[in-house]
């Protein structure tokens, strides 16, 4: 009877499920619930979570709750502990959680709400949370290796080394393109750029107090940095009422972008304890709490999607980025369906602290499940926006038109119906000069959270509400750009360490000052084409960071495959060959468009070759004529590295299919680097605390 | 209801670290009797360097 109700509940569940989907993928032409969103994921995760993941975890990777994790074995009170599963699940969800998710799937709502969702809600239950509760369990059998070096001792130094290198390649322009998001959103906005502002000394004080004034008091000093950080957003808005303040707030995207540079440097050099690690704990705060409030606002309002399912820019010709559906759906969420970025966190820091093997699923699929969740709600975020309105934000003034007047008839004649009055009063409900052109998803973002927050809140304090969601996006996205920033320094002075091994020594000032400068340099270089494009940047960076980042979840996938194959599991290899299959087919359809495509919107090469053309015949007007020059050669740049990226990847799945033939040959192979069994001492439901 | 709450702080306090020297001390005084612990202040230092070496955040 009781096996009989339990069925039940589960059938219903996939009934309802179903039901959603349906109703999210057949309606046409009438407005949809957002609520019809919320449930049709909630049914699909709850199913793939009781399903899919129960049986990976107990069949595929047969978890052991007996064998001791390297968190009991190695315990040494400091990296390595044994941690409750609810503990290490936060801290794992708060490393993932970054600002992909809520970029992604704004750009990605151009093509309509439907195949972003879908993509979203099936990408994360077959892939990313497969790839991440896989990689979790291979690292917790292997004393919490990383990514890099698993690959490595399993397939060769080949794949190591492609793991490294795509690693450093990834957070190089992972940053500049978080970059380019805030400088597009302080851009002649001396709120948001007073409040972006703030979050620094702010942070510092924080900083300061739980390193001198009350050491170890971590609580108490975020806190104090919370509610500076609140009363951030409103001076912000004060300076923005006062006449000669708001001047010193006001600048040019270029001149914001150095800005952001210095402080990229800045940040790298300064100790951890005055700048990173306090903002890290701000924006953690910060961003559980709004994503929490986010969930409740939408479950309380349950606003209308208006949006439709499909827009014409399916066939390639969207103003936000060009290229048609597939492949460019799937490369633009990366985060929040299969991100390989979390392959990182999920052979670093979480299998230190995994204290049962049991845990993996509610951890590494669950922890993915919440992420997607978050990716869903960034797309209600940007449909429930009058769609004339996302694209006036979110297209560039060199795709509209600079001209308001031209923006609008432009938009309005793909079938969006927008008005130049309409942008005018959203934009100064929102305390913004105006809403035209911003492109990089962020303030489309906080003005679909500010509508909801404000019908869900009270109305009258959209502005606030607008330039709070600034301050959240902002904030994370420079903790990811300082700490990306850091961890690209200590990966280059490894690798220089090579050849000098002073420059090695990340205590050494000059290595730590050069190293840190090269970093910036890097990711600065890419910001400064990206600021100076009239094009918007985000269109050419964004690609090819979706590119990068599914590199590292097929490198990660690899590794999975191939010790799945090794352990003589050739029959459950699918679970994460399928996804594997699919991210190579997209990232090379996707990468083989940007460099061969002769549609100047797409490919590379055709737009460099296009702009010299016009260059030549002196068709470009004066402001483009002088950039030109740079941003050919930044064409053939990223035309050259989108090569390299899908030619490494290729070789790492060559060099997994030539290990995996070897084992199946029975030819010698390099041995499964799996730590021995050890039993588990800790009792059932044991916690420390 | 004052139970959950308890056990509520006692999480929050866990996730944050704001609890990680009593832990120290704990586990010190089960594994290291012999040598005396470190300071709060030292402690806190150390264990704020280390917890930011490698790759901590994502995208």
């Amino acid at each position: 009877m009781n096996n009989l109700l339990k069925n039940s509940i589960w059938v219903l569940i996939a009934g309802l499920g179903a039901a959603a989907v349906g109703g999210i993928a057949l309606n046409r032409g009438e407005s949809i619930n957002t609520l019809w969103f919320i449930t049709a994921a909630l049914c699909i995760y709850a199913i793939a979570y009781r399903f899919y993941a129960a049986w990976i975890a107990a069949t595929v990777l047969a978890v052991d709750e007996t064998r001791a994790t390297p968190a009991e074995r190695l315990d040494n009170g400091r990296d390595f502990v044994p941690t409750n599963k609810w503990i290490v699940f936060g801290h794992h969800f708060a490393a993932i959680a970054g600002p992909g998710p809520l970029v992604g799937p704004t750009l990605a709502a151009q093509f309509g709400y439907l195949p972003g969702t879908l993509w979203i809600l099936f990408g994360a239950v077959l892939g990313g949370c497969v790839q991440d509760m896989v990689t979790l369990f291979l690292s917790t059998r292997r004393d919490a290796k990383s990514l890099g070096q698993m690959a490595r001792d399993e397939l060769g130094a080949l794949g190591g080394t492609a793991a490294l290198i795509g690693t450093f390649a990834i957070m190089i322009i992972l940053i500049a393109v978080l970059g380019l998001v805030v400088v597009n959103a302080m851009k002649h906005s001396p709120w948001a750029t007073a409040t972006v502002s703030a979050t620094i000394p702010i942070a510092m004080i924080v900083g300061l107090y739980m390193r001198s004034f009350r050491p170890g008091q971590v609580l108490e000093a975020s806190a104090l940095g919370v509610i500076l950080l609140l009363l951030s957003v409103m001076g912000g808005g004060w300076i923005d009422d006062n006449p000669t303040l708001r001047t010193w707030f006001d600048y040019e995207g270029l001149t914001l972008a150095w800005w952001v540079m210095a402080y990229g440097f800045a940040a790298a050099i300064l100790p951890v304890w005055l700048l990173l690690a306090p903002r890290d704990y701000l924006s953690t705060y910060v961003k559980l709490g709004t994503i929490t409030l986010l969930a409740v606002a939408i479950i309380m309002l349950q606003p209308t999607v208006k949006m439709p399912a499909l827009t014409q820019f399916i066939d390639g010709t969207g103003p936000i980025f060009g290229g048609k559906l597939f492949p460019f759906v799937f490369i633009t969420i990366a985060c929040g369906a299969i991100s390989g970025f979390h392959a990182l966190i999920a052979s670093g820091t979480t299998p230190k602290l995994l204290s049962n093997e049991r845990d993996i699923r509610m951890i590494g699929y669950g922890g993915m499940l919440l992420e997607s969740f978050v990716a869903i709600m960034a797309m209600m975020a940007a449909t429930v926006l009058d769609p004339g309105v996302f694209f006036a934000i979110n297209s560039p003034a060199g795709v509209v038109g600079k001209e308001a007047v031209d923006a609008v008839a432009k938009i309005s004649s793909w079938g969006f119906p927008v008005t130049v009055d309409q942008m005018q009063l959203l934009a100064s409900q929102m305390g913004e000069a105006t809403l035209f052109a911003r492109t990089g998803g962020a303030p489309s973002l906080a003005v679909g959270m500010a509508s909801i927050f404000g019908s869900a809140f009270g109305e009258s304090m959209l502005a606030l509400w607008y330039h709070f969601a600034i301050m959240f996006e902002a904030i994370f996205i420079l903790t990811t750009l300082d700490a990306g920033t850091r961890v690209g320094r200590f990966m280059l002075q490894d690798m220089l360490g090579n050849i000098w091994p002073k420059l090695g020594e990340t205590s050494w000032t000059p290595s730590v000052v050069l190293t840190s400068g090269l970093v910036v340099a890097g990711w600065g270089y890419f910001l400064y084409i990206g600021v100076i494009d009239p094009n918007g940047g985000v269109n050419i960076l964004w690609p090819l960071f979706g590119i990068a980042n599914q590199m590292l979840a097929a490198i990660a996938l690899c590794v999975a495959t191939g010790i799945l194959v090794k352990s003589g599991k050739l029959k459950y290899a699918w679970v994460t060959g399928l996804p594997l299959t699919w991210l190579v087919t997209i990232t090379s359809t996707a990468a083989w468009e940007k460099i061969a495509s002769d549609n100047v919107r797409i490919g590379f090469f055709s737009a460099a070759n296009d702009l010299a053309d016009k260059l030549a015949a002196g068709a470009l007007p004066p402001e483009k004529a002088a950039v030109a020059p740079q941003l050919i050669f930044n064409l053939h740049l990223d035309g050259w590295i989108t090569l390299f990226f899908v030619t490494l990847l290729w070789l790492i799945v060559f060099d997994m299919l030539r290990v995996c033939s070897r084992y199946l040959a029975g030819k010698p192979v390099l041995p499964l680097a799996e730590s021995p069994h050890s039993p588990s001492r800790l009792v059932e439901d044991w916690v420390r605390d | 209801m004052l139970g959950k709450f308890k056990e509520f702080w006692r999480v929050v306090r866990r996730l944050s670290g704001d609890d990680a020297y009593e832990r120290y001390l704990q586990h010190h005084a089960e594994h290291h009797q012999a040598d005396t612990p470190l300071s709060k202040e030292a402690f806190f230092k150390q264990w704020q360097d280390e917890k930011w070496n490698g790759v901590k955040r994502c995208c």
